[in-house]
């Protein structure tokens, strides 16, 4: 009798998982599965007399070889390191202070959630006319009615990629901030109170208690975060279009303009191949260090 | 805990200058859409107007047709919620509270899939939606967005089912209902704030998007916001004060929701991220 309940528990259950399955298998795990077939050929749907040739790792060889592919690699790996880098410091800041208790606290949580909410191509335009060499308010912010000292900041490489990070980060800072918030909320009140009867500073109390506490929920924003960064894209073809030059021809955008723009399906498959591999083994790296406790505890209730 | 005076004044410091960060540069760039053209453009700019225009919004609406590509987002955004928290639910009540073969694996699979970057599957998606038929329809894109939103929906009602105390649900068994009555009878109106969660981050999610939307619709009757501002037509200089009326009118519904569920998003976000 049990048995046969459980059977049919089981199989129940496998009914009300098809659609979702259904829905993963064709349209995420035979695209990425497709995706790595296809950057082992070369095709050009600009000359079709090629056909579908299997080359092996050529695809690969021609990336890392390419200066142009090479530097869409260092440029992805700057924005991440950097923009990840700012949004966790900013992120602990905002955490701590819509952490305390004050009057109109939500609106503060409230207002602090707008630019998370925004799409990003309305805040990509958003930066883009505020960088405007001419029209633009960081001109008028920087240098006053100063004309003649204003600047093309999206034409410059580095005040470009600067601009691009400085967009991002305004963005979703206060989603590493709500992460980190929920990390915050589990610290006990009383090790604070402790250590205040034992006459720790508030700079004491921050670097002992807080931010060694806080260290598996930072994690886990960085996971986030990371993983959304090596995905950058909207912001760099509404601002930019990967220049000036490539200074910032992310790897999602590359990839992009490989397949779609040039038909380089092969190549560009490559490169989508290898955001992949990167995106998925620095996630494994962080969940090493964040161990599988999500997992574990649905695991004992079961 | 109370406060010295020192903190007190860091803290209003702090508060304040979160609100304006977060603010300010949004609230100049909606002023834009009410300026006279003459101050957009006006070197050096004016960081107040001197008079309030209604041209950019009157232009934004008629001239660039606005209304269609918020109608297009309106039925993306909505059928893949709707599409998405159906399916979310049902296969996250045998992954939360049944006792199902390989259970692990597959939370582990959906977790993985959620990791995806889009790149990684654009070119094949592109190709399964050209041999159907779909490339520029709103099944065409509804689809991959619920491969996208799928994992993470399922992942947070997982979580919120999960909590939830399994006497009713046992009360309902012994009954003789079947466990689809459970999911709908008990499981999801006692797990409501969580369904609701999941809907509202699909919702942003899938109006917000725009990888996949520029990708899959290139005709313009059917783009959806985001691409429709993205790809703002001028000849030679850029609409300026079109394109921020147009993000203002885009924004509203985005920001009503945050104002009214700030708590129920909170709670979405950071579901099962920080446990243990």
């Amino acid at each position: 009798m049990s048995m046969r309940k459980a059977y049919s528990e089981s199989l129940t259950g496998y009914l009300f998982l098809t659609p979702l399955l259904l829905i993963i298998v064709v349209f995420s795990l035979y695209p990425v599965v497709y995706s790595l077939f296809l950057s082992l050929h070369r095709i050009i749907l600009s000359l079709p007399s090629l056909g579908e040739t299997f080359v092996g790792i050529d695809n690969f060889v021609a990336f890392f070889t390419d200066p142009v592919g090479r530097n869409s690699l260092m440029v992805t790996l700057v924005f991440v390191g950097v923009s990840t880098a700012l949004e966790i410091c900013l992120g602990i800041m905002i955490a701590l202070i819509i952490h305390e208790s004050f009057r109109c606290r939500s609106v503060v949580r409230a207002a602090i959630l707008v630019p998370w909410a925004i799409p990003t191509v309305i805040a990509s335009q958003m930066w883009r006319f505020a960088f405007n060499d001419q029209y633009g308010i960081a001109n008028y912010l920087v240098y006053g009615t100063n004309v003649a000292h204003y600047d093309a900041w999206l034409a410059s490489p580095v005040s470009a990629l600067a601009v691009i990070i400085l967009a991002d980060v305004w963005k979703t800072s206060s989603f590493a901030a709500l992460i980190i918030l929920a990390g915050l909320q589990t610290i006990p009140d009383e090790l604070y109170e402790a250590s205040k009867i034992d006459g720790a500073g508030a700079f004491q109390r921050f670097f002992k208690i807080t931010l060694p506490l806080l260290k598996p929920a930072i994690l886990v924003a960085l996971l986030f975060r990371t993983m959304d960064a090596f995905r950058v894209f909207d912001l760099v073809f509404v601002m930019t279009q990967g220049g000036p030059g490539d200074a910032t021809n992310v790897l999602q955008f590359y990839g992009y303009r490989k397949l779609f723009a040039e038909g380089m399906v092969g190549y560009g498959s490559a490169v989508s191949i290898v955001v992949f591999l990167l995106v998925f083994s620095v996630s494994i790296i962080y969940l090493k260090f964040i161990g599988t406790g999500i997992l574990e505890k649905k695991e004992a209730r079961a | 805990m109370t406060r010295s005076f020192r903190e007190s004044l860091l803290l209003i410091v702090g508060v304040i200058a979160a609100m304006v960060l977060s603010l300010a540069p949004f609230l100049w760039f909606v002023s834009i859409g009410f300026k006279p053209q003459v101050e957009i453009t006006a070197i050096p700019p004016r960081l107040f107007p001197s008079d309030v225009s209604f041209t950019a919004v009157h232009e934004a609406i008629f001239t660039f047709g606005l209304m269609h590509f918020i109608k297009n987002s309106v039925i993306v955004a909505g059928c893949t919620t709707i599409v998405c928290v159906v399916v979310g639910c049902l296969a996250a009540y045998p992954l939360a509270r049944l006792r199902i073969p390989y259970r692990r694996v597959i939370l582990l699979g959906i977790l993985a899939v959620a990791m995806f970057p889009q790149i990684s599957i654009a070119g094949p998606v592109w190709r399964i939606l050209r041999a159907l038929g779909w490339l520029n329809t709103y099944q065409g894109l509804i689809i991959p967005y619920l491969a996208l939103t799928l994992p993470l929906t399922v992942w947070i009602l997982a979580n919120f089912f999960g909590q939830l105390p399994s006497e009713l649900e046992e009360a309902a068994l012994v009954d003789g209902a079947g466990l689809f009555q459970v999911l709908t009878r008990v499981i999801m109106p006692l797990a409501a704030p969580g369904v609701f969660t999941a809907a509202l981050l699909t919702f942003i999610y899938s109006w917000n998007e725009f990888f996949f939307a520029l990708l899959i619709m290139t005709e313009r009757d059917r783009q959806t916001l985001p691409v429709g501002i993205a790809l703002f037509p001028g000849e030679y200089t850029m609409p300026w004060g079109e394109i921020s009326a147009a993000s203002t009118i885009a924004t509203i519904p985005l920001i009503l929701l945050v104002l009214f569920f700030q708590k129920r998003i909170i709670a979405g976000l950071t579901a099962g991220a920080v446990k243990g």
